[in-house]
């Protein structure tokens, strides 16, 4: 290679004056490699940043416990976990009318995030290190994840059954833990129950009230509803009231079942709080916690991230709903991309002549790879959701009118908007692949007697499925992290239900979903406490930049092992 | 041994058939493969014409046709006060001179019902508050005014829409003494509030009053009542043709002598300046805009001039003259305002019309409907109904017009909106009110847009072009197989995590350490160049530990050092530079707006992503250049970084400009990055450290909420279809330059 020559200068003197240095070249040769180098750097970090950002969020942190003075004021406890720390000048605390320790030039700078929103207020407290004295970490200082309000932290106080009181921290604090452990369970269970009727059973029902809503519309539009039918409608509602009075009963039964127990708990400055325990989704000390049950705690966390719905206004919680919407929405979009996209790279490569027509669709394929995405948004909410949509649902669907069914945004529209985006990727993979197939394969197979059709479904097509391959995973990554035309056509920040469920006609393609894209955009740009959501969004956004990378990396390695196999073909 | 051939029959019947049916799947797939690839060339045509087609109706002119003509309802002798016409445009109301006000049908003139109002003979003059507020004040000959509404009722007996107008006394029956001595009323003007109303009026002895009443609701009754306040006025000389009160009450604007305008300050009582019409000629019409702002003044020349009160750089009220529009038929003989937009409608002599947007400075139409001398003219609340009155009938028209409030000009120059004190470029689509003057300017997008993309491509193309000429042509081959996929993974980064690291973390930081950052910019070369110098100098078996081609490896903890170094020393040079803070230096002694999420920031993330479009393209065209020719190069004596410059550079740069277009492609285009780490304010200024507002994040933000088929709605994807252009022709250019350079290299 040329690169052999480069560094002759080098070899000849042991000391290069460093005139001779510049004229050989070789800071520029430094400077472009430093160029690479950064742009590695910033790849890796990038991804680092996000690494460490999102995967910290599962460990349970100490609860650390000081006194907390700020001058002028009378010192007062603070209890919480440290989330973050930063160091400030002294002048811009002066601006706050603060000062560093003992004048020196910065001063350290802590985020607590203290809890108790109920209480307090807001969850996250700055407060100054030099600020904090007699800093201790108590085993018996509680976490407590609550449905509502942010976590708590404090200390147990007593646990009550109903109104019998089973455990008092102050006499027995281990047996006292214990009994509000158990109990927490047996809420989780009956928390448990009652979702899966509300979400099961109950939502069935109230599917089915709508359906048979329609029905009857339907009918009435066509002015067909006779009596007879009406009142089989009529009897069909009456059969399902009864049916749901029967889960709200039991519902009703389980509310007051999970409303049962509850504990006082103490904040750090000593007023007790009530927390019915139905309230409560984990309670855990982390400061008595070994290093195995921390672990335990953390995979626990990362099942319930990967798992469960979002809770307190998608702050905390899981993000299933978003993985599932993301991954049957890219679904989709393989299943309408892949063919489109092979057939046009087939009759660009194998049937069109070569000629002014085939260059104008490729410059028609590279314009098509760099409209912005916001235009396909565009596009898709103009002439998929309000025109052909619009049009649907004036033909099909004139019962549920005025609101729309296919006439807003939904799955189908998001997900052929992100194959007609995605379309070229799969193209021009699909063409380099057959490109790389050689010609003599083709004309073996036609003078074996093979028409063009079997020789490309038989010979040419399996032989380029790898290359078909990679543009479809290259589709799909690019699908997935795609979120401006989706904001236009699909997503929503919480979606009711999931795209595909136990109700008829279980996959619902004009039902509005949830995108993990969307979701770290909308956490974290639009949430109302953004402090809090953070490292939910790093986690989010680690999860995302996983899934990814790995269709990408896989990407890379199909193409690669593909090189390597016609290499050997060539020759 | 012979064999003989086998028997073998190829033209039985079944071998046939199956010939046939293969010949036939081949034919079919022929055409079904060559619909399909030429349907990529009909979806990119799809998305051009559709945008086109939703675009289009802006730019055509208003449509007018005539429904009906009939003779007029109501009395022929006695002349028309007013024509108004309520929001479905089925019923219209004729006020006349002789104490009648007559319902009628529009489309047909059918009298509806007739009312006489208890006043004194004739009406001596009218004039109603706004058309939208149906508040009329008409003085009979003993001088009161008297507050009379028109209203409509809509009912659905048997499912068909009934209007039934009455009529409403919302502050009693009597009329309202305006003069004490009470003379005949010849002009009056009403402006009615929220929480007042005022009245002015000139007598027959050209005596002028003014009137402020506050609206005071009664306790027990919970009926309205008027409480007077007077208001002192300054002396005007001349005779005076007519008052009005601008919508907040601040201004009244008096007509003497038809050409002198006074302006009255009404809060302090003063007259605020005198301005001479004379250059106008005579003014034959004067009346409100639509929000009660914008006088439009109509004189005998054919001319409409818009006028209204800013503040001069001075802070002084003053009346400016804004803008004018010709017709060119003689005497403006009457001017019709839209109730929802800033459109209006003019008559001038021998039937012509025309139709105006203000803000726009738009001509829609200007023909002549009709015969004869225009008296009145009426448009309804939807702009969709034209009533037209000449000597005798009245003539139904049904307008079709849109979207006047667009043109090049309200989208590319400047422009004068009201209550701004010099025309200027603003975007600013919405607004609480009804009476909002959208403002449509794409040049604080535009220039959004192409400040981002600068700021990414400042940072974008010397790495991205300097990482290609490393990895194409100095990098070792086994090195250059695992930089590519990280490069390659760098591109398929999602922009809603760069565009989320950018906001929250990167933002902060950079407020926090903003010195750090050039720092870092300064640090960092001349570390590598260090670092450089010294490899040179050591000894070679030191240097003979690496292998050629594979410098970027001890490059990267040296650059990780020097950027840690930078930014920590940054504080200490903060404190002795620039007192300690630099973003507050930058406020306070440069007078430099800093806010937090800005050009800057938008510029690192997008140059991140902008950086691997750029590297992969023109690495490619790099490493593509064919070998002989830096072979041949280097055989000549010529330095490996004098064959990059001379030969290979100048043989790939086709290929570089086709990089560097597609990543500028990209960068315009990017929604998600500048939509999360601007503070999207549609500003127009080059400060880096000041954010902005890009058409595609325009796009995201406001289409979810713009209404179907409205202006905006248009307008929007009308920078839709400015991105798709743009982009196309781009991208065009690039590949077409790309194609070429591809045949080249094969000729070499």
């Amino acid at each position: 290679m040329n690169n052999s020559l480069k560094n002759s200068a080098k070899k000849t003197a042991m000391n290069v004056s460093f005139k001779e240095w510049v004229k050989s070249g070789s800071p520029f040769i430094w400077l472009n490699a430093g160029a690479v180098a950064i742009s590695i750097i910033m790849v890796v970090g990038l991804i680092g940043f996000i690494a460490a950002k999102g995967l910290v969020h599962f460990w349970p942190a100490q609860i650390v416990e000081a006194e907390y003075t700020l001058p002028g004021n009378a010192p007062a406890n603070i209890l919480g976990q440290m989330t973050d720390s930063e160091m400030v000048s002294a002048i811009q605390l002066k601006a706050i009318g603060l000062k560093t320790e003992n004048n020196a030039e910065e001063a350290k700078r802590i985020l607590l995030k203290v809890g108790n929103r109920d209480v307090y207020g807001s969850d996250f407290r700055w407060v100054l290190d030099h600020h904090l004295s007699v800093k201790k970490f108590p085993a018996t200082a509680m976490a407590l994840e609550r449905r509502e309000w942010g976590n708590f932290y404090g200390y147990l106080d007593t646990v009550y059954e109903g109104n019998k009181l089973v455990g008092d921290a102050s006499q027995d604090d281990a047996k006292a833990w214990e009994a509000f452990q158990g109990l927490v369970v047996r809420a989780l269970d009956i928390h448990d129950s009652i979702m899966d009727i509300l979400t099961g059973e109950i939502g069935s029902i109230n599917y089915a009230l709508e359906r048979l809503r329609l029905k009857q519309r339907a009918y009435e539009l066509d002015d067909e509803l006779t009596q007879e039918r009406k009142d089989e409608f009529e009897a069909t509602r009456t059969e399902l009231n009864k049916e749901y009075e029967v889960h709200q009963i039991t519902l009703t039964k389980l509310y007051t079942d999970v409303k049962r127990d509850h504990i006082i708990v103490k904040e750090t400055g000593g007023k007790t709080v009530k927390v019915y325990i139905s309230e409560v989704v984990r309670a855990f000390r982390p400061n008595a916690m070994s290093t195995y049950e921390k672990i335990g705690h953390y995979f626990d966390k990362l099942g319930e991230f990967l798992g469960e719905d979002p809770r307190n206004a998608n702050t905390e919680g899981g993000v299933f709903p978003a993985i599932f919407g993301t991954v049957l929405m890219v679904i989709l979009m393989a299943i309408m991309v892949t063919p489109l996209g092979v057939v046009a790279a087939v009759y660009l490569r194998e049937y069109a002549k070569q000629g002014i027509v085939t260059n104008i669709i490729r410059v028609a394929v590279n314009n098509l790879a760099g409209v912005p995405s916001i235009v396909y948004g565009v596009f898709g909410l103009g002439f998929f959701i309000y025109f052909l949509g619009g049009t649907i649902d004036e033909l099909f669907y004139p019962e549920a009118l005025p609101s729309p069914t296919f006439g807003t945004s939904g799955l189908l529209w998001a997900s052929i908007t992100l194959a007609l985006l995605t379309l070229p990727v799969v193209i021009v993979a699909t063409e380099e692949g057959l490109a790389r197939i050689p010609r003599t394969i083709r004309e073996g197979s036609l003078a074996l007697g093979a028409t063009k059709w079997e020789t490309l479904t038989k010979v040419v097509l399996p032989m380029a499925s790898p290359a078909m391959m990679t543009g479809v995973i290259l589709a799909v990554a690019r699908a997935a992290g795609e979120v401006a035309p989706l904001m236009l056509v699909g997503v929503v920040k919480l979606a009711p239900s999931l795209p595909l469920n136990m109700n008829f006609p279980y996959l619902h393609l004009d039902q509005k979903f949830m995108h993990l894209g969307f979701h770290i955009y909308d956490v974290g740009f639009q949430s109302p406490n953004v402090e809090a959501a953070r490292p939910l969004v790093y986690a989010t956004a680690l999860l995302l930049v996983i899934v990814i990378a790995l269709l990408n990396l896989s990407a890379i390695a199909i193409r690669n092992h593909l090189r390597e196999k016609f290499k050997a073909l060539e020759m | 041994m012979t064999t003989s051939p086998p028997d073998l029959d190829f033209n039985t019947p079944a071998l046939r058939r199956y010939r046939k049916g293969r010949a036939l799947k081949d034919k079919l797939a022929s055409w079904g493969i060559a619909f399909g690839g030429v349907s990529i060339i009909g979806a990119v045509l799809l998305i051009f014409f559709y945008l086109l087609y939703e675009v289009a109706p802006m730019f055509v002119a208003a449509d007018i046709e005539q429904v009906n003509q009939y003779q007029i309802p109501g009395a022929t002798n006695s002349p028309t006060l007013m024509l108004s016409m309520e929001e479905q445009a089925e019923v219209a109301l004729r006020v006349q001179e002789n104490n009648t006000l007559t319902f009628f049908s529009v489309s047909n003139g059918e009298v509806l019902q007739t009312h006489k109002l208890p006043i004194d003979g004739d009406i001596t003059a009218f004039d109603v508050s706004t058309f939208g507020g149906r508040l009329m004040a008409i003085t009979g000959k003993e001088g009161g005014a008297l507050l009379v509404k028109h209203n409509y009722r809509v009912t659905y007996p048997n499912d068909v829409r009934l209007i039934t107008p009455w009529i409403e006394y919302p502050y009693g029956e009597e009329a309202i003494n305006l003069f004490d001595d009470g003379h005949a009323i010849t002009n009056i003007t009403l402006r009615d509030g929220e929480e007042e109303l005022m009245m002015a009026a000139i007598d027959a002895n050209n005596q002028l009053t003014v009137k402020r009443y506050l609206k005071e609701e009664d306790f027990i009754s919970e009926e309205v009542v008027l409480v007077e306040e007077s208001i002192s006025l300054p002396n005007i000389a001349g005779i005076i043709n007519q008052v009005e009160i601008d919508q907040a009450m601040n201004f009244m604007f008096v007509l003497s002598d038809q050409r002198l305008l006074h302006v009255i300050n009404l809060n302090e009582e003063t007259l605020e300046e005198t301005v001479t019409l004379d250059n106008l000629g005579a003014i034959t019409t004067m009346t409100f805009l639509l929000g009660e702002n914008s006088l439009l003044i109509g004189n005998d020349q054919g001319t409409v001039t818009q006028r209204f009160m800013a503040r001069t750089l001075e802070g002084e009220w003053r009346l400016r003259n804004v803008r004018s529009f010709e017709m060119g038929h003689g005497d403006i003989k009457a001017i019709a305002t839209e109730q929802r937009r800033k459109g209006f409608y003019t008559a001038g002599e021998d039937g012509h019309i025309a139709v105006y947007h203000s803000t726009a400075h738009r001509t829609l139409l200007n023909e002549k409907l009709v015969d004869g001398e225009i008296l009145g003219l009426s448009i309804s609340p939807r702009a969709k109904d034209l009533l037209v009155e000449t000597n005798g009938t009245i003539t139904h028209f049904k307008l079709d017009n849109e979207h006047p409030e667009i043109s090049w000009a309200s989208m590319w120059d400047e422009v004068w909106y009201e209550g701004y004190h010099e025309p200027d470029f603003i975007w600013q689509s919405s607004a609480s009110t009804n009476d909002f003057e959208p403002k449509y300017s794409l040049v604080p997008l535009a220039f959004g847009t192409l400040k981002g993309a600068f700021y990414a491509m400042l940072l974008a193309a010397p790495l991205a072009i300097a990482g290609a000429i490393y990895t194409a042509y100095f990098m070792a081959p086994a090195l250059r197989r695992k930089v590519k996929p990280i490069i390659e993974l760098m591109e398929a980064l999602p922009t809603v995590i760069l565009g989320f690291l950018a906001g929250l973390a990167l933002a902060p930081f950079i407020e926090n350490n903003l010195l750090g950052i050039f720092a870092v910019m300064i640090v960092m070369p001349i570390a590598m160049l260090m670092f450089g110098f010294t490899w040179a100098n050591l000894p070679e078996k030191v240097r003979h530990l690496l292998p050629e081609g594979w410098d970027v490896i001890p490059l990267i903890p040296v650059i990780i050092i020097a950027a840690w170094f930078a930014i920590e020393i940054s504080p200490s040079l903060e404190v002795l530079f620039f007192g300690g803070s630099m973003v507050d230096w930058l406020n306070d002694d440069l007078g430099v707006d800093f806010s937090q999420r800005n050009a800057l920031i938008v510029g690192l993330a997008m140059g991140f992503a902008v950086i691997p479009t750029i590297f992969s393209i023109a690495e490619d065209a790099i490493f593509s250049v064919p070998k002989s020719l830096s072979y041949g190069s280097l055989a000549l004596g010529a330095t490996p970084w004098q064959t990059m410059m001379k030969v290979v550079l100048p043989t790939a740069s086709p290929g570089i400009f086709s990089a560097l277009m597609i990543g500028l492609g990209r960068a315009v285009g990017e929604t998600m990055i500048v939509l999360m780490a601007t503070g999207n304010t549609p500003i127009t200024d080059i400060n880096i450290f000041e954010g902005m507002r890009t058409l595609a994040a325009n796009i995201a933000v406001e289409i979810p909420e713009s209404e179907v088929g409205s202006t905006h709605y248009r307008i929007l994807f009308l920078t839709g279809f400015v991105l798709f252009l743009f982009t196309f022709v781009f991208n065009t250019a690039a590949e077409t330059v790309r194609q070429r350079l591809r045949a080249k290299y094969g000729q070499l």
